[in-house]
C-alpha cells in the first residue's frame, strides 16, 4: 500500500520507498521509514496533498506520495 | 564599517530567521550580491557586548546543505569558500523550538564542517504555550555548543544571544553528530589526502557538489569526478545513508530532551483555519476575493500619491527650467532626465502597495495553501504552484516579479515563468489603455451595471492572463525539462503578519525596483530625448526661420506657435525620421509614422506613449492632463484621406500591440540579469514582437 491511497485523516508507517531521487528529498524533509504520517487534506482540485509528519505539515503532490510504501 | 567578527545567520524556511537579522542588525543593513551569482546576499553590522562589531550575513533559508534550488546552493559555497574568505568566524543555526526533530536535520549537517556554532532556539515562547517541554541545558551538552533560548518576534532573549555571540569560542568544540567517514569511506580518505583537507564531511560534500561550487580548480573537480568513477560513489545513496544516520541521532537526542504532548496546540489552530480556507468552494472564493482586492488596492490606494509625484515632477521641471537657461542642458535635464525619473518614480506606490500585501500573504503562510491549491492547475500549463506569486505580481511591474522566480526550484518551470510573466497587464500599460478606450469606446452602460469602456479594460487584462497561460502552455512542449518536476513543500502554521518585515519587504522591493528599472530607463529616456531633440543636416534652423517670419507671428499667439514649432521638429528629427522609417512595416497594422515614433518611444516605459502622443498632437495647455491628449487625438486626421486617425481599428490593434510587445527594456535587461544568458531575454523579444504584430494585423483587419 502506497501513501497516495490513504483517505483524509487515516494514517501509516513509512516502510520504504520506490524512488531513489525521490526517497532522499522525502527524507530530508522528516518521511523517513519507521515515521507515522497522516493525511491533514487533500487539495480542491484533488491533487497535491497535505500530510502531517515529524510534527510538522507537509504538502506533495499524489505522484510523489505515490512512491513512498506503507508498513 | 569594519567588523572584527563575521557571523552567518542559517536556518530553515519560515524559522524567524529574517526577523532575527533585522533585529540583530537593524536598519543598518544592505543587499547585495555574491560574487558570480544573482542571489541576493545580505550583511549588516550588530555591536556586541564587548564593544566589537559584528559582521552579520543572512544566508538564504535551507531545508538541507544540499541544495534544491539557486538560492540553496549559495549556503554551502559560504560556508565552505576558504579561498575567498567568506567563511564565517561563527555561526548562528536558528531552530524553531516547535519543530526541532526537521530543524535539526541542517543543524548537525553545519555542525559537521566544524565551524564555531552557536544555537538560537527561537519561538521559545510559542512551543512554551503549546507544551512542548525542552531540557535546554542537557540539549546544549548533548550538542556541545551553547544554545539560546529567544523569542525573535517578541524580542527576547536577544541580549543573551549576543553576549553569546561574543565570548562564543573560537574554536569548534560541538560534539560529533555521525561517523561521517563510514558513509564513504574511501573516497573520504582520498579526497582529504588530495586537496589537503582535515574535514571528513567537507570531502564528502565536495564529493556530492563539486559540479556547483565555483571555488574547485578543473583539476580539483576532474579529480573529484575520477574517484567518484573509481570507488563507485552514488550521490543519492550516499545521502539517503547519510539522512537515516542524522535522523537516528536526531531521535536518539529528542527522546532524552524533549517532552511532548500529543498534539500541538497550534496545529489544531492552523488545521481549523486550513478548513475554511483551502475548502473546495470557500477556498476559491476567498482566493478571488483577494486577488479583486489586492487589485482594488494597486489602483485605487495609489492614485493619489501617483499623482503627487507626477506634480512633484512637473514642478521640478519648471523650476530647472526657470533657474536655468535655456539651451540643450535644460532640455536635458527637464525632458530626458527627469522625465526618465518621473516614469520610474511614479510606480513606486503601486509597487510598494503590492508587495506589501503579497509579503503579507506570504508571512501569514497563506500564499503557501494557495500554492497547494493551485499547483494542478498551474502545473497543466507547464507552471507550477508557486508560479502564481509573480504573475499577480506581474500587474503590477514584471520587474520585481521576475526577480521573484528565484525561489522555484525546478528549472523549466522557472524559466516558463520567467519568459511570460511580462505578458500580465503591468501598470505602465494601464495608462495606454485608458487612453486608446476612452478614445473609441462609447462611455455607456450596457445591461444597466455594465459600462462598456470598463468591459473593455476588463477584457484586457483577462486576454493578459489567458495569453500568459496560452504560451506557458506551448512552451511546455518546446523547453526539455533539465530536472524532474516535484512539490515537497512545507505548509508553515499561520501566523500573524510580522509588521516590520512587511514594511522592510515593502522598502526593499521599491528601492530593488528603482535601481534596476531606474537605470535602464534612464539610460533609455536620455538616448529618446537625443533622437528627438536633434536632427539631421540644419531641419531644425530651418523651421525656427520659418515660424519667425511675420505671417506666422502675426497671427499666432506665442504659446501655440511653440507648440506647432515643437510638433514640426518633433517629425523632423531622428525620431521622427525613424517613424517614417518603420512606417512601411507598420502600416498594415494602421500605424502611420506618428505611432511609430509613439512605438520608438514606448520602450523607455509603455506609458511614454501618453507623453509621446501629447508632443506629436502639440497639445496645448497642460500636456500632461490625459483630457487634452484625447480631445486632439479625437481630432486627428490622415491628411492624405481627411479620415480620423483613431478610428476603432487602429486604437483596438495599438491596445494589441502594447498588449504583447516587449516595449520594456528594464523587463530585458532584468530576464538578462536572472538567466545569465542572453539568449533568453532576445527568444522573448522575438515571440513577444511577433505575437503583437500578428494580434494587431488581425484585430486591425477584423474591425476595418
Amino acid at each position: 500500500m502506497t501513501l497516495s491511497q490513504l483517505e483524509v485523516g487515516q494514517t501509516g508507517i513509512v516502510k520504504e520507498f520506490t524512488d531513489l531521487e525521490m526517497s532522499v528529498k522525502l527524507m530530508e524533509m522528516g518521511c523517513l521509514p519507521g515515521e507515522e504520517i497522516r493525511i491533514s487534506r487533500i487539495a480542491p482540485l484533488g491533487d497535491p496533498i497535505a500530510i502531517h509528519v515529524s510534527g510538522y505539515q507537509l504538502s506533495l503532490r499524489k505522484f510523489e506520495a505515490s512512491t513512498i510504501i506503507l508498513q | 564599517m569594519k567588523a572584527d567578527i563575521r557571523v552567518a545567520l542559517v536556518g530553515n524556511p519560515n524559522t524567524g530567521k529574517s526577523t532575527l537579522f533585522n533585529i540583530l542588525t537593524g536598519l543598518n543593513q544592505k543587499i547585495g550580491n555574491f560574487p558570480g551569482v544573482t542571489v541576493d546576499k545580505k550583511t549588516g553590522f550588530c555591536q556586541l557586548p564587548d564593544g566589537r562589531t559584528a559582521e552579520i550575513i543572512d544566508l538564504p533559508g535551507t531545508y538541507s546543505i544540499y541544495p534544491k534550488s539557486k538560492d540553496e546552493s549559495i549556503v554551502f559555497s559560504v560556508l565552505a569558500d576558504k579561498a575567498k574568505g567568506m567563511v564565517p568566524d561563527l555561526i548562528v543555526v536558528i531552530l524553531d523550538a516547535s519543530n526541532l526533530k526537521r530543524n535539526l536535520l541542517l543543524y548537525t549537517q553545519i555542525a559537521d564542517l566544524k565551524i564555531p556554532v552557536v544555537v538560537a532556539l527561537n519561538m521559545i515562547d510559542v512551543s512554551e504555550k503549546a507544551g512542548i517541554k525542552i531540557n535546554i541545558d542537557l540539549f546544549a551538552k548533548k550538542l556541545g555548543v551553547p544554545v539560546v533560548p529567544i523569542s525573535a518576534r517578541k524580542i527576547k532573549g536577544i541580549d543573551e544571544l549576543k553576549k553569546t555571540i561574543a565570548y562564543a569560542n573560537k574554536i569548534a568544540l560541538q560534539q560529533d553528530t555521525i561517523d561521517v567517514d563510514a558513509i564513504a569511506p574511501q573516497i573520504i580518505a582520498q579526497i582529504k589526502d588530495d586537496l589537503k583537507i582535515e574535514n571528513p564531511y567537507y570531502a564528502l560534500q565536495l564529493a556530492h557538489q563539486h559540479e556547483t561550487v565555483s571555488y574547485l580548480s578543473t583539476q580539483e573537480s576532474d579529480r573529484i569526478e575520477h574517484l567518484e568513477q573509481e570507488f563507485s560513489f552514488h550521490s543519492q545513496k550516499a545521502q539517503a545513508t547519510e539522512t537515516i544516520a542524522r535522523y537516528n541521532f536526531i531521535n536518539d537526542l529528542l527522546y532524552d530532551t524533549v517532552k511532548k504532548p500529543e498534539t500541538a496546540h497550534d496545529e489544531t489552530v492552523s488545521n481549523k483555519i486550513d478548513k475554511i480556507l483551502t475548502h473546495k468552494v470557500f477556498g476559491f472564493v476567498i482566493f478571488f476575493a483577494i486577488l479583486m482586492f489586492i487589485f482594488q488596492a494597486i489602483f485605487s490606494w495609489s492614485a493619489y500619491p501617483m499623482s503627487l509625484i507626477e506634480d512633484l515632477f512637473i514642478w521640478l521641471q519648471s523650476v530647472v527650467t526657470k533657474a536655468l537657461p535655456a539651451g540643450p542642458l535644460v532640455s536635458l535635464i527637464s525632458d530626458g532626465v527627469l522625465a526618465g525619473l518621473s516614469g520610474v518614480m511614479v510606480f513606486i506606490p503601486q509597487i510598494a502597495i503590492l508587495f506589501a500585501l503579497i509579503s503579507i500573504l506570504e508571512d501569514t503562510g497563506y500564499m503557501s495553501r494557495v500554492t497547494f491549491m493551485m499547483d494542478k492547475v498551474m502545473r497543466k500549463v507547464g507552471l507550477n504552484g508557486k508560479s502564481v506569486v509573480p504573475l499577480i505580481g506581474g500587474f503590477a511591474c514584471a520587474v520585481p516579479s521576475i526577480m521573484s522566480t528565484r525561489n522555484i526550484e525546478n528549472w523549466k518551470d522557472r524559466m516558463i515563468t520567467i519568459m511570460v510573466t511580462p505578458l500580465v497587464a503591468c501598470s505602465a500599460r494601464l495608462p495606454v489603455y485608458t487612453l486608446l478606450i476612452a478614445l473609441v469606446v462609447p462611455n455607456r452602460n450596457v445591461w444597466w451595471i455594465f459600462n462598456l469602456q470598463g468591459l473593455a479594460l476588463t477584457a484586457m487584462y483577462l486576454l493578459s492572463i489567458v495569453s500568459a497561460v496560452v504560451v506557458a502552455f506551448v512552451m511546455k512542449f518546446i523547453l526539455k525539462a533539465r530536472e524532474r518536476g516535484y512539490f515537497i513543500m512545507e505548509l508553515p502554521v499561520y501566523r500573524m503578519p510580522r509588521w516590520k518585515n512587511v514594511a522592510f519587504t515593502m522598502y526593499d522591493r521599491s528601492k530593488t525596483f528603482v535601481l534596476q528599472a531606474g537605470k535602464v530607463i534612464i539610460a533609455v529616456s536620455i538616448i529618446l530625448w537625443v533622437l528627438k531633440s536633434y536632427a539631421p543636416g540644419d531641419t531644425f534652423a530651418r523651421i525656427d526661420q520659418k515660424y519667425s517670419q511675420s505671417q506666422y507671428t502675426k497671427t499666432m499667439t506665442p504659446d501655440s506657435l511653440n507648440k506647432v514649432i515643437a510638433s514640426e521638429k518633433l517629425e523632423t528629427s531622428y525620431a521622427g525620421v525613424f517613424g517614417h522609417m518603420i512606417e512601411p512595416v507598420i502600416k498594415p497594422l494602421g500605424f502611420d509614422w506618428k505611432i511609430g515614433i509613439a512605438l520608438i518611444s514606448s520602450f523607455a516605459a509603455r506609458e511614454v506613449f501618453v507623453g509621446t502622443m501629447a508632443t506629436i498632437y502639440s497639445v496645448e495647455g497642460d500636456a500632461d492632463k490625459m483630457e487634452s491628449v484625447q480631445q486632439k487625438m479625437h481630432s486627428a486626421t490622415n491628411p492624405q484621406t481627411g479620415q480620423p486617425v483613431f478610428t476603432l481599428a487602429v486604437a483596438f490593434s495599438l491596445m494589441m500591440f502594447y498588449a504583447f510587445a516587449m516595449q520594456c527594456a528594464s523587463t530585458v535587461a532584468v530576464v538578462y540579469r536572472e538567466t545569465k544568458n542572453w539568449r533568453w531575454p532576445a527568444a522573448q523579444f522575438a515571440y513577444m514582437t511577433l505575437l503583437a504584430y500578428t494580434a494587431s494585423f488581425i484585430v486591425y483587419h477584423w474591425l476595418k
